[in-house]
């Protein structure tokens, strides 16, 4: 496999004094203003090496405005953009050591699978042979190797996903973009094909980066996500960090599953405040018989989930949802709802986490 | 709907009558039909037949008897000849012209926006909406002051001028259907403005520009009213010499000569069919 080594050789990197807070890719005051809006807004971004990050956000938040960016299709109004020490902000998008996957995949109709992933090459002016033996190592990497000679109007979504992979993974890029590479696949394709590119993406250590707003795509492949909102990051952690200890109410919110309610607790009761509450559904614990901490809820609607039931509940001081496994619960049933752990927000930041009294 | 119902009925039921609607439809297909055979079929058929016909009394189906003389008479003609010649070297240089003024502008319409694009999006338009000859005889003047009248030149600006509007409206459509994001993915791949346009949005284009081509071709070579104003006497083509023709000749050279001035359209029609329904526009490849 020759995909580890570079395609050109890059001038001995100048590295700047930030260069290694993100070896791989690092943006530093980004800022885009659009039709009169500011689009994004002085975002800073240090991806390491070989890691792979997944820019998370609502829509509109900028993802793909950022993406653009980082590739080369959008000039920032400030900001840098640096790929492994390299400034790059001031050369077009044929001249970046990225590569990208587009989200409807963008791949020549007029070309074959072979041409469309041979063309890079082609303008890099390597031999036909060479190019040859590079197509179809990549086409076995993402196993397609028998579609070789297909146009890509005749092989299905999946597959265009893996070419449009191919002919980004072909160029040896430092650097692999990826805007919603796996939204036009059905839902089982799609838990597939991601594997699929975290396996390769390791396999090759490929400095990525992933725009997203499926949470859960991002949580399963990420070695760190960038939750965005308006154009800013709001966290930047693992994915589990950013699950246990969401450092804002949007991002709490926005990850996962969380009751919001306003108030604090004392003793496993809310009583009235100013703060926010977010409390994680599956911290809302039911018991059959009366427990320490727990207070008495009637079940309004009961939502099967699968493998879970998402349970409404109604207790005196807030309503609440719960995920329960196991035992059926009906409307109407009685239970006793414990607090076990609730996030507490003041003006949208966290301020404390408390457990209940156990 | 009605006649396939009662097609796939058992043959049992056949004796039965035809329901209103069935006779309805069945009237409209065979009227169709008739019109065609007798507007479009007939007298090419009736062309096909005189050209090869030695004389023909009125009442009689066909001809009394049949000969080759008059495609003799036309292609040892000499004017005929040079009027073949003249056609066949208009038409390419035309389409040609016309690619290259016109191409251009097509994909400045289609990507950019620039002020007055609509305006003269639509102005190309009205030079088709006038009656042609009015355009022609204010050409002309203008001709005599530039001394263009019986010149190639003259012939070949006012063929181009008659394919402007399919070289620049048709095109114009191709380009600004080729997905933006399949030429940004040739630019990200390493490919500058020009490979870009020369890989991706002109090959993407190309099944527009062949119709656009086609059209200028048959245009061009139809073109009859200008180039008799601007070239008769010196240069005949074969639509302007059909008009010498058909008042000095025996309608059978007329005939054969139709036949002579049909062939290039019919093969060219053939051919960019073949091209574009056989192309990737049919393949219903869906890019959003
Ligand atoms: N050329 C433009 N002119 C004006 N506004 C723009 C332009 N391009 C994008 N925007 C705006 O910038 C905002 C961010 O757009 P962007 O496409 O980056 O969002 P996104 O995070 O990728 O959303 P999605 O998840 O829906 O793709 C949107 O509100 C959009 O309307
Ligand atoms: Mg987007």
């Amino acid at each position: 496999m020759t995909i580890h080594e570079p395609l050109t050789e890059q001038p001995a990197s100048t590295t700047g004094p930030g260069a290694e807070a993100g070896g791989g890719l690092n943006i530093r005051g980004l800022h885009k203003i659009l039709g009169g809006r500011t689009i994004i807004d002085n975002l800073d971004l240090a991806v390491n090496e070989g890691e792979l990050v997944s820019l998370l956000g609502p829509s509109g938040c900028g993802k793909t405005t950022t993406l653009r960016m980082i590739a080369g299709f959008l000039e920032p109004d400030s900001g840098s953009i640096e790929v492994e020490g390299q400034e790059v902000s001031h050369l077009g998008a044929e001249n970046r050591p990225s590569a990208m996957v587009f989200q409807n995949y963008a791949l020549w109709p007029h070309m074959t699978v072979a041409r469309n992933i041979g063309f890079p090459l082609k303008l890099r002016k390597m031999s036909k042979v060479e190019i040859k033996d590079r197509v179809e190592a990549v086409l076995e990497l993402v196993s397609l190797l028998h579609h070789k000679d297909s146009k890509p109007a005749r092989i299905s979504g999946g597959e265009q996903q893996r070419v449009a992979l191919a002919r980004a993974l072909v160029q040896e890029p430092k650097l692999l973009l990826l805007d919603e590479p796996l939204s036009n696949l059905d839902a089982k394709l799609r838990v597939k094909v991601r594997e699929d590119i975290r396996k390769i993406q390791q396999e090759l250590g490929i400095t990525t980066v992933i725009v997203t707003h499926d949470q859960e795509e991002a949580m399963s492949m990420s070695d760190r996500i960038a939750v965005m909102n308006a154009g800013r990051i709001e966290q930047y952690s693992t994915p589990a960090a950013l699950y246990a200890r969401p450092e804002t109410e949007f991002v709490a919110t926005f990850i996962g599953s969380m009751n919001r309610v306003e108030g604090s607790l004392n003793n496993g009761l809310i009583t009235a405040g100013p703060d926010i509450l977010g409390i994680r559904p599956e911290d809302v614990i039911l018991h059959d018989v009366p427990f320490d901490g727990a207070i008495p809820a009637t079940v309004e609607r009961v939502v099967p989930r699968g493998h879970f039931q998402e349970v409404y509940l109604h207790r005196p001081d807030a309503r609440l949802r719960s995920f329960v496994t196991g035992e059926f619960m009906e409307p109407g049933q009685q239970t006793f709802a414990e607090i076990r752990k609730a996030m507490t927000f003041r003006d949208g930041r966290l301020v404390a986490e408390a457990g209940a009294a156990r | 709907m009605v006649t396939t119902t009662s097609r796939t009925r058992p043959a049992a039921g056949a004796g039965r009558p035809l329901s209103p609607g069935s006779i309805v439809q069945s009237a409209l297909v065979a009227l169709f039909v008739v019109f065609m055979v007798v507007f479009i079929l007939g007298p090419l058929l009736w062309l096909g037949v005189r050209a090869f016909a030695g004389t023909w009394t009125f009442p009689n189906l066909l001809p009394d008897d049949w000969t080759l003389r008059w495609w003799q008479v036309v292609i040892s003609d000499h004017a005929l000849g040079v009027a073949v010649q003249n056609s066949l070297f208009f038409a390419p240089l035309t389409v040609l012209v016309s690619a290259i003024i016109c191409l251009p502008a097509a994909y400045a319409f289609a990507r950019f926006d620039f002020p007055g694009r609509r305006f003269f999006l639509i102005s190309l338009f009205a030079t088709n909406a006038f009656p042609k000859m009015g355009l022609f005889v204010t050409l002309a003047a203008l001709f005599y002051a530039l001394n263009l009248m019986n010149s190639v030149l003259g012939i070949l600006v006012v063929h181009v001028l008659g394919t402007v509007v399919f070289m620049t409206w048709i095109p114009a459509a191709a380009f600004s259907a080729v997905p933006r994001n399949l030429e940004e993915a040739a630019r990200d791949a390493g490919a500058s403005k020009l490979r870009v346009f020369a890989s991706v949005t002109l090959p993407m284009a190309l099944p527009g520009i062949i119709v656009a081509a086609v059209m200028s071709f048959l245009a061009s070579f139809d073109e009859a009213q200008g180039t008799y104003l601007v070239g008769a006497p010196d240069f005949m083509t074969m639509p302007t010499q059909m008009y010498s023709l058909v008042l000095n000749y025996p309608t059978q050279v007329a005939a054969v000569f139709s036949i002579l001035l049909a062939i290039p359209s019919v093969a060219l029609m053939l051919a960019a069919h073949k091209h574009i329904l056989g192309g990737q526009l049919a393949e219903g490849f869906q890019i959003k």
